[in-house]
């Protein structure tokens, strides 16, 4: 038998993690020490009977008191200071950050790369390169949660969130659903599978091995569904009076007719495509339809993946469209429509299950 | 509870766990107090999420609200402002021990209290339920009906529905607490009559009164917040 | 504490003497019971209450624990598992901890340790009970349409819209058991400020009744607020209107922020109450004033105070913001410093005391050892940073076990043992008294400790298996075989306790050699209102002399001994 101790420490803040993490518990087995000597020792020295000194006893002191009162409080903020600051820099976005998308759904993580290729409860990327999450749920809330990387943060319907790591040793590690879902919360685990940047590159070469083949990239995907949902119509190279362009609109501020400005990032995008009344931008009226029950997260992912694409001013609209080189990676796009063939299967945790146990 | 009966008619019940009659009241009137702040955090969070989708959704909850009539709403502050003031009134009249001016103050506080939910019945809640315009899975297609019969634009019917439920909820709320009101100033002018040593001085009243002011309060609070939304 | 006795009957002529039955055999009849609005009665009825739901939470613990032995869980189904945990959880919270030490032994002792004839309103107690039961009787109804599976949290939208068990009944329920505890908040906080016998002032108070009273505060200003909030998810799955939940417009995390509101502030109407009675455990005990007092005494206060202020270090990763995390995280660090006061100042009350090492006091120590490490372990989750890998894991878990069940519960546990003798006035056997606080404490860490650790290497928690994970099996191994030990420490003072009533040694009013109007004015058991004769309190709260009780037993020592050595020339 053997007693495992620490979870593998595969990323960059896993390292600054556990420095925190071991310090307290220092402090945790420094002041249950303290008070259990005291606990021990009193409890010894003057138990009924014996012959300690009892005289001169003291029932209060005021002096004791606010030792008491500010060594914890400063011991307390500066564990505090220390875990706020881990804590920004772990929240911080770091540049060049690759970015997935997850969507999380009942029981399942969907994963899908830039570039188009999609998985279902298994992640993988490149060691040594910033990632960062995109996450949505369709259902209810889920947690992201990486051990290894010490890494967690909530999947929520209705809203983007995202989560950021450096994953620093190749190797696989878990994947788990941190938020009680429902019937099947402890089979929405997975793998994240930490490759060294040859075999990612291999792997995106083969398209990815596991459940599915990619033909087209996100923004390809997205600017399929701007033909066929006709947002093209309206949406042109430059704003005209039927709709505003949205041509390189990512990130920047938008006006709305109160006068408020919002920044249109990944949330704003996603809420003026399935609630476009929401908030109207100034010089235009509530005549973009609502998308909400036509359009699925992926599909809106998709779009903004698309729309983002646009931010050098290529022109979305009429239907012609540059395909974006990223990472000057380019697909090899004869290989056969997606199709999410892990969909099919009925909970891919559980035949996992029995992949492990075999 | 077996009482300590005393020998003057007249002498208030003062129940055995207290001393005399000034603890039992002023414990009362404390109680009363601790009661109405439960009361306040009991209505608080609806306030709260009120406040914060109001906040989100002004413009649609703007349109949603047009449908709500602003003057049957202030009719029905000016009933509750006066019956307010009645149960002051009364209190005051209990002070003097004139009973007869205080049970008038507190007949007239009943009616007040009767009107204000009849009036939100007749004019504000059976029209909207019978139309369907009741959060439910229907509404959604019932509302822009019904908007459109008033002559009013509607808003975004899912807004328009989590204002509603908001509306209901609130209201609802409140017109309960009205309803228990009236049962308790009926069950105060029943033990006035009777003479029942329960009720010997004024404080039962006040007791009776801090809550119906605390009603009202909140209808103060509903009002503008319902019925008078600035424009987005 | 001392205080003499003015008869004021007889001054007066007010209140006729009662005739020497305690509140025990006061009438025989059900219905006396029933409908009864004598503090100490009710208290009674709370305590079987009580210990029915914490044996009927205990009972889905078991499972959990026997489910867990094995990576593949072969035991339950998923569904099955997560209808255990969330019965267990709520069962445990509502139904048990919130209610158990203010409904058992505040209701008991509150009026007496301040001199008053019963709590201000007692009717309203009588309907709390009532209240509390209805609550559960909804809880139980759910439990057997076959349970509901959102935990104890609910969170929105799986408990408003996607669970498809009977939640509306459960939440219903939930709101009654709320209902009840609002009303013992606010009987305590009337009683303790307009109550108080002549003579007992704030600071002649024992911190027993300095904790409740902050109980109580929190309970009024809190539990509505979950109340409405449950309220509003049981409308919104009833009518499907969309205030939590997104697809309908709503917002998933306004109820987090809402149900936290309360239930930050609820942990320590879990907690306070055991606080309060530590505090009296150890001063008599030690046979010392607290040290402290004042100090302590107002520590209760702060905490009520900052217990509102934290409630966004559960959300840490739920999407609020980072400086929103970072100001809850700081506020969590002060919050915990109240705590550091009374831990401290509890162990220096032994400080030249004159320690007796009773069945209660080993229980208070062992509350000691506990509470600092699951407090210590809440530290790791105050800290923003550590929390995103701990929470939603075992860790959690542990923590809020160590503090519940070694905090609270070894609390009740010592408090009852220490007020038995008062509430029915029979000694229990010390022997069996000690090795169960015993077998508690070491079946508790064992069951609890190794949860750390799970939580640690990342077992989340509400997971019916780990069959990606075989090696975490070991530690989940020891955890359940501690359960076992643990349910057994559990389970003897449910025998030795029930036996003591019938062949229990005649406790008289003050086995203990305690300070305390309860020990020194009333009988064991109590009469119907408490006192014969009115009290009048002149002297400080704890007024023990550690000196002189040493000094006795050395004095008997002596005696022993000079007897001995005669009998041996
Ligand atoms: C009785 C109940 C109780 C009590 C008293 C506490 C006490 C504390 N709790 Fe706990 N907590 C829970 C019950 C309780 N908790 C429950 C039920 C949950 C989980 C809910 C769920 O999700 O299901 C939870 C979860 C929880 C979380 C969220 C974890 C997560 O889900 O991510 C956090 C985070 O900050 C936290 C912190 C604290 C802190 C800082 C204290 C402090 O009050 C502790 C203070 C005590 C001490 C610090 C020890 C004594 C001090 C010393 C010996 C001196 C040394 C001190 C210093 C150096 C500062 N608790
Ligand atoms: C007062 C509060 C309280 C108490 C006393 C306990 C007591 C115990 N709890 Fe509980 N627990 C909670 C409050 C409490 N718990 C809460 C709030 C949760 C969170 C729920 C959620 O996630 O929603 C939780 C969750 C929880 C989990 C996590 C489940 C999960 O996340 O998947 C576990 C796992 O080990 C556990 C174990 C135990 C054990 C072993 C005990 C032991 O102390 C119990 C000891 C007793 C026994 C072992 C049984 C005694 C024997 C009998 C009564 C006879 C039994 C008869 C038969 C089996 C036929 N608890
Ligand atoms: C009937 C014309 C019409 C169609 C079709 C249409 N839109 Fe729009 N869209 C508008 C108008 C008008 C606005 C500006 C008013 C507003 O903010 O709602 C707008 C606004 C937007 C915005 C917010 C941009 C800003 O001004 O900040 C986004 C994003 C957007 N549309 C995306 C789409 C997508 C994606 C589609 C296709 C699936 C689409 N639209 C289809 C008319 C249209
Ligand atoms: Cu998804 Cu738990
Ligand atoms: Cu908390």
């Amino acid at each position: 038998m053997n007693f495992p101790l620490m979870p593998p420490q595969a990323s960059e803040h896993a390292v600054a993690y556990d420095a925190l993490f071991w310090t307290i518990t220092a402090l945790t087995v420094i002041f249950t020490l303290i008070v259990g000597v005291m606990i021990y020792g009193f409890a010894v020295k003057y138990k009924r009977g014996s012959s300690a000194d009892r005289r001169n006893a003291q029932s209060h002191n005021e002096k004791l008191e606010v030792l008491l009162l500010v060594v914890p409080t400063v011991l307390g903020l500066a564990i505090f200071a220390w875990s706020a600051v881990n804590f920004t820099s772990v929240r911080t976005p770091k540049k060049d950050e690759m970015e997935l998308f997850v969507i999380g759904k009942r029981w399942m993580w969907h994963v899908q790369h830039m570039n188009g290729i999609r998985e279902n409860n298994e992640m993988h990327v490149p060691v040594g390169q910033p990632i960062r999450l995109t996450m949505i749920s369709q259902d209810v809330i889920h947690a992201m949660y990486l051990p290894a990387f010490r890494a967690q943060y909530h999947v929520v319907p209705g809203r983007y969130t995202s989560l950021h790591f450096t994953p620093t040793k190749p190797g696989t590690y878990k994947l788990l659903c941190g938020i009680h879902c429902g019937t099947q919360h402890s089979e929405m685990v997975g793998f994240v599978h930490v490759l060294s940047q040859q075999d990612f590159d291999e792997w995106l070469e083969s398209g990815g091995n596991r459940y599915t083949k990619a033909d087209r990239s996100m923004e390809q995907v997205g600017a399929d569904l701007w033909k066929e949902k006709g947002c093209g119509n309206c949406h042109q190279g430059t704003d005209n009076n039927r709709a505003p362009s949205l041509n390189g609109i990512f990130n920047t501020q938008r006006t709305m007719t109160d006068g408020s400005t919002v920044l249109a990032n990944e949330d704003y995008l996603r809420e003026s495509i399935l609630r476009p009344w929401d908030r109207i931008s100034a010089g235009y009226e509530n005549t973009m339809q609502a998308y909400a029950n036509s359009l699925s997260e992926e599909q809106v992912l998709s779009l903004i993946a698309y729309i983002k694409s646009t931010g050098s001013g290529a022109t979305p609209g009429q239907g012609e469209y540059e395909q974006p080189v990223r990472d000057g990676r380019a697909l090899d796009s004869s290989s056969k429509s997606t199709i999410d063939i892990a969909n099919d299967r009925a909970s891919a945790g559980a035949s996992q299950a029995k992949e492990l146990t075999n | 509870m077996s009482s300590h009966e005393s020998t003057h008619p007249d002498a208030p019940v003062v129940y055995e766990q207290f001393e005399d009659i000034g603890q039992q009241q002023e414990t009362y009137v404390l109680g009363m107090w601790s009661f109405l702040v439960n009361e306040t955090m009991f209505f608080a969070p609806l306030f709260f999420v009120y406040g914060l989708y109001t906040w989100k959704h002004h413009a649609d909850f703007y349109l949603a609200h047009a449908l709500l009539d602003w003057r049957i709403g202030g009719i029905n502050t000016f009933i509750l402002l006066m019956s307010s003031f009645a149960v002051a009134l009364s209190v005051h009249y209990a002070q003097k021990g004139r009973t007869r001016a205080q049970l008038n103050c507190l007949w007239f506080t009943i009616a007040c209290a009767a009107a204000f939910i009849w009036i939100k019945l007749q004019f504000e809640w059976i029209p909207k339920i019978s139309h369907g315009v009741f959060p439910n899975p229907e509404f959604i297609q019932n509302y822009p009906h019904y908007a459109m019969e008033h002559g009013v634009p509607a808003a975004d019917p899912y807004k328009a529905r989590l204002y509603y439920s908001l509306y209901f909820a609130i209201t609802g709320l409140h017109a309960l607490h009205v309803a228990i009101g009236i049962i308790v100033f009926l069950a105060l002018i029943y033990l006035i009559k009777k003479k029942s040593s329960l009720i010997t001085d004024y404080i039962p009243t006040e007791m009776v009164g801090l809550y119906w002011h605390f009603v009202d309060l909140v209808w103060i609070f509903l009002y503008p917040l319902f019925y008078l939304m600035p424009r987005p | 504490m001392s205080a003499t006795v003015v008869d004021k009957t007889q001054e007066e002529g007010l209140h006729e003497p009662h005739p020497k039955k305690n509140y025990l055999t006061a009438d025989h009849t059900i219905k006396s019971w029933l409908l009864t609005v004598d503090h100490k009665r009710i208290a009674v009825l709370y305590l079987i209450s009580t210990t029915f739901f914490f044996f009927l939470g205990s009972i889905a613990a078991a499972f959990i624990r026997a489910e867990l032995t094995n990576p593949m869980g072969t035991l339950l189904t998923s569904e099955t598992y997560n209808k255990m945990f969330s019965a267990h959880g709520i069962i445990m919270v509502f139904f048990f901890l919130v209610a158990v030490i203010p409904g058992v032994l505040g209701n008991f002792l509150l009026p007496i340790m301040v001199g008053a004839r019963d709590l201000a309103f007692p009717r309203l107690n009588l309907l709390s009970w009532y209240v509390f039961m209805a609550g559960g009787t909804c809880f139980v109804i759910a439990l057997m349409m076959g349970g509901v599976d959102a935990g104890w949290t609910f969170y929105t939208p799986l408990s408003s819209l996607y669970s498809n068990t009977p939640i509306t009944l459960a939440l219903v329920g939930v709101f009654f058991a709320g209902f009840a505890s609002i009303f013992t908040g606010l009987n305590f906080i009337a009683t303790v400020h307009k109550m108080r016998a002549p003579g007992m002032t704030w600071f002649r108070m024992p911190l027993f009744v300095w904790g409740q009273y902050a109980t109580g505060v929190i309970m009024i200003l809190g539990t509505p607020v979950i109340a409405i909030t449950l309220l509003m998810v049981a409308i919104e799955r009833m009518f499907k209107i969309g205030i939590f939940s997104p697809e309908l417009g709503g917002d998933p995390v306004l109820f987090q922020h809402l149900f936290w509101f309360y239930s930050h502030p609820a942990v320590y109407i879990m907690l306070l109450p055991g606080m309060a009675v530590i505090s009296e455990l150890m001063a008599c005990f030690s046979r010392r004033p607290v040290f402290g007092y004042k100090f302590v005494a107002f520590s209760s206060i702060g905490i009520a105070a900052l217990s509102f202020l934290v409630w966004g270090h559960h959300m840490f990763v739920s999407s609020q913001s980072v400086l929103q995390g970072i100001v809850f995280s700081l506020i969590s660090f002060l919050v915990a410093v109240p705590s550091a006061i009374k831990v401290f100042n509890w162990a220096l009350t032994m400080w030249k005391g004159s320690v007796h090492f009773t069945t209660p006091m080993i229980y208070a120590l062992g509350f000691l050892g506990l509470f600092v490490v699951g407090g210590l372990t809440g530290l790791y989750l105050a800290a923003i940073d550590t929390d995103v890998h701990l929470t939603g894991t075992y860790f959690v878990v542990a923590h809020f076990h160590y503090v519940m069940v070694g905090g609270t519960i070894m609390a009740f546990l010592g408090g009852l043992h220490f007020w038995w003798p008062k509430m029915f006035g029979r000694m229990y056997s010390e022997f069996w008294g000690k090795l169960s606080a015993i077998i508690v404490f070491v079946g508790f860490n064992f069951t609890f400790f190794p949860q750390f650790i799970l939580g640690y290497l990342g077992m989340p928690r509400r997971y019916h298996y780990y069959y990606f994970a075989p090696e975490w099996q070991v530690y989940h191994v020891l955890s359940s075989a501690g359960s076992t030990v643990l349910g057994i420490g559990f389970l003897m003072p449910a025998f030795y306790l029930t036996a003591s009533l019938i062949n229990g040694k005649r406790a008289g009013r003050n086995p203990w050699g305690a300070k305390g109007l309860e020990w020194e004015h009333a009988d064991s058991p109590p009469v119907t209102l408490n006192f014969d004769k009115p009290v009048v309190v002149t002297g400080p709260v704890y007024d023990y002399d550690a000196e002189k009780d040493s000094e006795m037993i050395r004095a008997g020592q002596r005696l022993v001994d000079m007897v001995k050595g005669e009998e041996e020339k």
